[in-house]
């Protein structure tokens, strides 16, 4: 007889934490991250994944069930973001029908959206920073905040001056934003949480409770754009260190509030620009690795696991990345070579991921199933391997690649 | 002077490199000597990316402050600096992807090294690869992706060049963080570059004994 979907969550949750635990499970968990995988799998065009959200939690259902991970993670919260987009006129991601075809993904637009002259207002009051000249340049429905008020100098009888511009038609517009925002966000949660009790029901745990992202990407990827940041380091040291300092504040605080309403004690950091070949051990120590690392601590003394994911390759930082606490966290490698990993990391940390992006999408499903044999063989010894794709599943991988990645996980990944 | 021009440049001291540059310039020295200085300091901060001992901070520096100078020089100039080049690449990223620092670190050495870059942006359709094929006659193409919704568009583009009679004239690598071996050959380039100095060799490669372009 199967098992019940109760007790394939209890198996399949206790065999992640078991390796996160760097004790050897049952077997090597398969953790493959979907972004448009599910929605090119279902026949979907990519636009429709964006802005349907019934639709796109179908396609997400289909493939975990013919999938069977050990875990999923919601299409809600990263990638039905269509409307809200839309409503903000956002301007970091193009999207189908706004840039990008209809049946392409979205696409992050780098940019300088702070400039570097922008440092020491950033410094003085991020919130107010944000309300008056980062979010009026980033998002086109909301550039009349740039007219509102100093708000510590509404106060007595200068609430007069101090309220006029709420008065404008404009302003009030751009509140009107985004409160059709917040709305459009609320259905979002409210679609990820339903989402999240039916995977529940069929016997699958959720992967994320939050997301973060270090803080040398924030500043990196969404105010300076690269060339800003990189040249900072030469240029302005003090002032770059300083807003680390403040962004590594503000991200613990943002993270372990939004993890108050889930259940699920994992953090998934994504990260950028600290990989081998874009800076000096010297530079990545000083300006990457120090806030990151805070972030990973604070998260374990809080009794959450952070899920880093390191991309590209990282073999030159593996000395360093190793001073985190043992058994606490998880990390996500692009390309790194895994023999390596395996020997630096072992007794600290557990690794996912590897299995190349051009084999999901040109190879055969003999050479996927002999790939993670082999993975398995070399990093597996006694646990510490959580099978995945090295960018996750990309989003056009052959499905019967996909397939030989989840049974072969099965048939070569057990223990004992 | 001028070596302590160059110096200050490899050596990431920017307010010294500027001044010194400023100094050079008001004293009346040949503004084109000083822009030679710049091109050499160049070199060096090209020869320790290669090493390893420089990185994209270090590189994008430099870039800038080789602009800062050049601007400097502009309005001192009588005629334009002739550089000897050794060969000619058009580059983009391929159709359906609209990244571009790595195709701009790309782009970046190749002009240090010596190379004419035509860079013809993001999400370049086929068409325009070749119509810049016709008009630029390069002896190099580089196509270049982030994401894997490029492969596709790579292997079309190439077949497109294919198709028009303009393949066999032409080398043509590729790159980006997805892309490895298995891309090369499914795609039909010649080669791809794991990183942004490979790059470089290859070109540097398929140029050698060519007749350097005035």
């Amino acid at each position: 007889m199967g098992k019940s979907p109760e007790e394939l969550y209890q198996e399949r949750a206790k065999r992640v934490w078991d390796v996160i635990a760097l004790k050897e499970p049952d077997r090597v968990p398969f953790l493959p991250t979907f972004t448009f995988f599910p929605v090119n799998y279902a026949g979907l065009s990519c636009e429709e994944a964006m802005y349907d959200y019934d639709k796109i939690g179908a396609a997400y259902r289909k493939a975990l069930l013919d999938l069977e991970p050990d875990m999923f993670n919601s299409p809600y919260l990263t990638l039905a973001i269509g409307p809200l987009l839309e409503i903000l006129d956002y301007k970091l991601i193009r999207w189908p029908g706004h840039g990008v075809a209809p049946d392409k993904t979205y696409q992050f637009v780098e940019g300088e959206y702070m400039k570097a002259e922008e440092y020491d207002d950033f410094l003085f009051d991020p919130t107010d920073y944000m309300l008056h000249t980062y979010l009026p340049r980033v998002c086109g429905t909301l550039a009349p905040f740039s007219r509102l008020p100093n708000f510590p100098m509404i106060y007595y009888t200068r609430f007069v001056a101090g309220l006029t511009p709420f008065g404008e038609p404009e302003v009030g517009e751009a509140f009107e934003v985004l409160r059709r925002a917040g709305v459009e966000s609320q259905r979002l949660v409210g679609k990820a949480v339903a989402f999240g009790q039916e995977m529940q029901a069929l016997g699958f745990p959720a992967q994320y409770g939050a997301f973060a992202i270090a803080p040398f990407d924030y500043i990196g990827d969404f105010f300076r754009g690269t060339r800003g940041i990189m040249v900072d380091i030469y240029r302005r040291p003090e002032k770059l260190l300083a807003l680390l300092d403040k962004v590594t504040r503000i991200t613990i605080q943002s993270t372990l509030r939004s993890l108050q309403a889930t259940s699920v004690p994992v953090v998934f950091i994504p990260l950028h620009k600290g990989i081998d070949g874009f800076m000096s051990l010297e530079h990545f120590k000083t300006f990457y690795w120090g806030s990151l690392r805070q972030l990973i601590l604070a998260l374990i003394d809080e009794g959450l696991t952070p899920c880093v994911f390191w991309e590209g390759h990282c073999e030159s930082r593996l000395e360093t990345i190793r001073d985190i606490p043992k058994g606490k966290a998880m990390y996500r490698f692009e390309q790194t070579d895994f023999a390596i990993a395996k020997e630096v990391l072992g007794d600290t940390v557990c690794m996912r991921g590897n299995v190349p992006a051009s084999l999901l999408c040109t190879g055969s499903p003999d050479e996927v199933t002999a790939y993670c044999k082999q993975l398995i063989d070399v990093a597996g010894k006694g646990g510490g391997l959580i099978i995945d794709g090295a960018i996750g599943i990309p989003d056009e991988a052959k499905p019967e690649n996909a397939l030989a990645m989840a049974r072969a996980t099965r048939q070569y990944g057990c223990y004992g | 002077m001028l070596s302590e021009l160059i110096d200050s440049i490899a050596g990431m001291k920017e307010e010294r490199a500027l001044s010194l540059a400023r100094e050079l310039l008001e004293g009346g020295v040949d503004p084109l000597k000083v822009l030679e200085s710049c091109r050499e300091a160049m070199t060096i901060v090209g020869q320790r990316f290669e090493e390893c001992t420089y990185y994209l901070p270090e590189l994008m520096l430099a870039g800038e402050m080789l602009q800062e100078i050049s601007q400097m020089a502009k309005p001192r100039m009588t005629k334009g600096l002739e550089v000897r080049r050794r060969g000619r690449v058009v580059i983009g990223t391929v159709q359906g992807d609209i990244h571009d620092i790595g195709k701009n670190i790309v782009t970046m050495l190749l002009d240090v090294h010596g190379f004419e870059v035509h860079d013809l942006g993001v999400d370049v359709p086929p068409q325009k690869f070749i119509d810049a094929i016709k008009a630029v006659q390069p002896e190099i193409l580089g196509l270049s992706a982030l994401l894997t919704v490029a492969f596709e568009p790579m292997k079309r583009t190439i077949q497109a060049i294919t198709e028009a009679g303009l393949r066999d004239s032409l080398k043509i690598m590729i790159g980006g963080a997805p892309i490895d071996e298995r891309i090369r050959q499914y795609s039909g380039a010649d080669a791809y570059g794991a990183d942004a100095m490979v790059a470089v060799e290859l070109s540097k490669g398929w140029t050698e004994g060519h007749k350097t372009l005035a």
